[in-house]
């Protein structure tokens, strides 16, 4: 700095005129304004969101196809296979054409949704609703409950589940039909549900709501009924439905490798595992059953998306 | 050589706006202002005013969406707000420093302190080769004020202290020799001793480089005292401007007045005062109605306790909480938080704890709620040991002591409607039905100052004062005799927390209501407290009525307190 200019220092008063800036009354309640919490934000946020409708349209579009398959098509899928017809190519009573063995693939996959979503909504069940329970137990009681837990939910983590599917089914061969398929799929996922309610146990038990819950001589179960387990659901389901997607793959792949349902029960897995063959000689077969796996995995895994960057209101704010 | 007859720093007419989902929010409408070469400003304002933003639109690192839309910002003659990203590079760090506001998230915790240090100091090519690097880099944290920095320079930013890390990044600021020091909130995340250390230390190093610094404080009381200049925002304008003491003395704008009425540094500096001079000073604080006037209220406190002599109702005695901390394996070794503390409550009246963090006070209040169960010692509330109650009888005293906590956005449940949380407490201890309990919950909105039509809305919607008053509600709805506040009023603005401060000394004079009042800061208690135990390290080190201690504070660690209250020595309206 120079030493012979002192610098100049302004001493003005300088006061903004009152009517420019109105001072408004302190910590004033505004009733006019929205009225919001989670979920009602979360569904604000979500309905302004294309992929959200694109997704649930498909989605519920492949239910409703997978609860009524008449609706859809009136071509039996299994029945009235003519080999004269074997790979025939589309037509007007067959639009994308026939398989192998003489049977419509439009057909096959209106019929062989139910199988994928049932798998699909089983294993949700099962892995989901264990998780979340052997989370929330282990996350709520913590200390040694939560070491063994936890510990329990690693050993099956660290067994890849595809691989420890392909074990059992292959045990239980005998038996296999969608419940079996979908136990040996649950069985492995669930510790991944656990694991995410487990962390949001801990998160909301620490809160100062459940203190100030605990001071008021509220029992620590109800406050878990009450405050901790709903506060921990959102990004449950979030995990739930991502894991929806996975286990309508991992039915497909066990399908494929010829594990999965028996060849008579109509799946897109089996579907494709047949069509391998003639993927030079009539790829429809094989792609048609592939891209509807592909579009429902897909909605669910957007699906998911969208409810993950909507419930997070700092997901929502980066948007 | 720059002409010194133009400001270093001139914002002119700048406006900032943020792109949110429901369209573009202005959060600055046209800041002007100057700083000159060597020269403190302090801007000062409440959350949302609009001050960081102004901060970081002048070394154009606005967050996000947030963009500048007009106006000039002439640093040296060069105008930011239009400079190329490698203009900018050339001005940070060299040109103008910055010291960020939380020291524990600002260090890099994967890379040594030194490392940092020296990174800065290459990127603003102050050395090169690399012993010069670490010359310099030594140089700068031994100027922080660490000592031995050779060897810290190789420690990790968890093995420093808050206070520390804050040295270092304020090392890191002034490590390019910059013109401008741009300071945001640098010390509101450390206890008050530590603050004034900091402070005191970045005005020396400031003052002997001649560096001009902006700091961006919510503390009226710690920016008259640090600044020369003052700069008051609001909602994202410039209300007021001017010399320090000429703005503090004499504010002009209403808001102005009514953020010097409240703010408690500067309250509890004109209680003092008052004392001489209280006719006239009453006179002077007379301001707009909408505001709150903290001295009010601690003279009202002062008169109805006079009027009110009281039996103790809460007797700790050698009250002691050792907890076990676990060092790997299945060691552990015993942290005593709370050693031997004895003190009393008379009924009716407010005793605050005072200490900095880890004093040991919070763990205190969750003793004397039952949260935590005590090592040794005995609490007696209303005569009775709750050290030595059952589940049932714990339950029963429930009722009597009720908690309000720190943090307005934990204390709700976030999925829980305002009524519902108020009336919850009613529903566990089966008090009336559900019709009574609704006008309960209508009667408790009211004593709060909240609209009834609240009653069915969400935390969401609410302001962080707001949901605190909901937390007061909900906490009275069972009419207990003891509410604990832990750092209650910490977490809010000024204007709000003395709005919370003087509706607590209402509710305390309207239902006889005895408060324990745990806070870090000594002037909130100036205005809220009848008796102050002050807590170092897990004792209480001094005990006395309000006024005692802060008349005559007989140790040294309270006096040192008292002396980092910011603003302390300003001396205004006496």
């Amino acid at each position: 700095m120079s030493s012979n200019t002192a610098p100049r220092r302004s001493a003005d008063h300088f006061v903004a005129p009152v009517s420019e800036t109105p001072v408004a009354a302190i910590d004033q309640v505004k009733l006019s304004g929205q009225r919001s919490n989670l979920w009602t934000d979360a569904w604000r946020d979500l309905r302004r969101r294309p992929l959200f409708w694109v997704s649930s349209i498909f989605i519920l579009l492949f239910i409703v196809v997978a609860l009524f398959p008449t609706l859809f098509t009136s071509v039996p899928p299994n029945a009235g296979c003519q080999l004269v017809d074997s790979n025939a190519g589309p037509s007007a009573d067959h639009i994308l054409g026939l398989t192998k063995q003489g049977c419509d693939v439009y057909s096959r996959i209106v019929h062989g949704a139910g199988a994928s979503l049932a798998v699909g909504f089983i294993v949700i069940a099962l892995s989901g609703i264990t998780g979340a329970i052997i989370g929330s137990i282990a996350g709520f009681f913590g200390g040694w409950v939560d070491s063994v837990l936890m510990r329990l939910g690693d050993i099956f983590f660290s067994i890849p589940y595809i691989l420890a599917a392909v074990v059992i089914m292959s045990v239980f061969s005998a038996y296999v039909n969608v419940f079996v398929v979908a136990l040996a799929i649950g069985a492995f996922t669930w510790p991944s549900t656990a694991r995410v309610m487990r962390s949001e146990v801990l998160r909301v038990k620490n809160s100062d709501f459940v203190m100030a819950g605990t001071a008021l001589g509220q029992s620590r179960l109800a406050l878990m009924f009450k405050h901790v387990l709903p506060n921990s659901i959102p990004p449950v389901i979030v995990v739930t439905t991502l894991s929806l997607a996975a286990a309508i793959t991992a039915e497909a792949t066990l399908s494929f490798l010829g594990v999965g349902l028996p060849s008579g029960t109509m799946s897109w897995g089996n579907d494709i595992s047949a069509a391998q063959s003639d993927l030079r000689s009539n790829p429809a077969t094989l792609i048609y059953p592939s891209l509807a796996l592909t579009i429902t995995v897909l909605s669910f895994v957007i699906f998911g998306e969208t409810l993950r960057e909507s419930l997070d209101p700092k997901a929502r704010a980066l948007r | 050589m720059t002409d010194t007859r133009t400001p270093l720093l001139e914002v002119k007419d700048l406006e900032v706006a943020f792109r949110t989902q429901r369209g573009s929010v202005k959060a600055l409408n046209g800041v002007s202002f100057t700083i000159e070469h060597g020269e403190t400003v302090a801007i000062v304002g409440e959350s949302g005013s609009g001050k960081s933003t102004t901060a970081a639109a002048i070394i154009n690192l606005l967050p996000g969406t947030g963009q500048i839309t007009n106006g000039q910002v002439l640093f040296e003659g060069q105008d930011l707000a239009k400079a190329s990203r490698s203009q900018l590079e050339h001005v940070r760090g060299r040109g103008i420093g910055f010291v960020p506001q939380d020291p524990m998230s600002n260090l890099n915790p994967v890379w040594s302190v030194g490392f940092q240090v020296e990174e800065t100091i290459r990127a603003n090519g102050v050395a090169t080769s690399p012993r010069d690097v670490k010359k310099k880099a030594v140089e700068v944290l031994k100027q922080a004020g660490l000592d031995d920095a050779d060897k810290r320079m190789r420690q990790f930013p968890h093995q420093f202290s808050g206070g520390m890390r804050q040295r270092v990044l304020i090392g890191i600021g002034l490590s390019g020799d910059p013109k401008l020091l741009i300071a945001d909130e640098p010390t509101s995340a450390l206890d008050v001793t530590v603050q004034r250390r900091i402070l005191d230390h970045l005005g020396t190093l400031t003052g002997d480089a001649g560096t001009a610094v902006l700091f961006i404080t919510h503390d009226l009381g710690l920016a008259a005292e640090r600044a020369e200049k003052l700069i008051v925002m609001y909602k994202g304008d410039i209300v007021e401007a001017g010399p320090s003491l000429e703005v503090l003395q004499n504010p002009l704008h209403p808001y102005t007045q009514r953020l010097i009425a409240a703010a408690p540094s500067l309250a509890s500096r004109r209680i003092q005062g008052s004392e001489q001079k209280l006719g006239e000073l009453k006179h002077d604080t007379e301001t707009d109605a909408g505001s709150v006037d903290l001295i009010t209220a601690a003279e009202e406190r002062a008169e109805h306790l006079a009027a009110n002599p009281s039996e103790p109702v809460i007797q700790i005695r050698d009250l002691t909480k050792v907890f076990k901390i676990r060092t790997g394996g299945f060691r552990s070794v015993d942290f005593t938080a709370v050693d031997k503390v004895s003190f009393e409550i008379p009924k009716g009246t407010t005793t605050a704890l005072v200490g900095e963090s880890g004093s040991g006070k919070s763990t205190v209040a969750k003793l004397l709620l039952g949260l935590e169960s005590a090592t040794s010692g005995s609490i007696s509330v209303g005569g009775r040991d709750i050290t030595t109650l059952n589940r049932r009888e714990l339950f029963r005293l429930r009722r009597t002591m009720q908690p309000v906590f720190q943090d307005p956005y934990g204390t709700l449940d976030p999925l829980v409607n305002i009524g519902n949380t108020i009336a919850e407490p009613l529903k566990i201890h089966g008090v009336g039905d559900r019709d009574s309990r609704r006008d309960r919950v209508t009667e408790l909105l009211e004593q709060v100052a909240l609209p009834v039509e609240l009653a069915d809305r969400y935390p969401n919607e609410l302001s962080g004062g707001q949901r605190q008053r909901v937390a007061v509600a909900r906490a009275l709805a069972l009419k207990p005799e003891i509410i604990v506040l832990d750092e209650a009023v910490s977490a809010l603005d000024v204007l709000v927390q003395a709005q919370i401060l003087q509706l607590l000394a209402e509710l305390q004079s309207e239902l006889g209501l005895t408060y324990l009042f745990i806070t870090h800061d000594l002037a909130v208690v100036r205005v809220i407290a009848d008796n102050v135990c002050v807590m170092q390290k897990g004792r209480i080190v001094e005990q006395a009525s309000t006024d005692e201690v802060f008349a005559s504070p007989k140790e040294q660690y309270t006096r040192d307190l008292l002396d980092a209250i910011p603003g302390a020595g300003i001396k205004i309206g006496v």
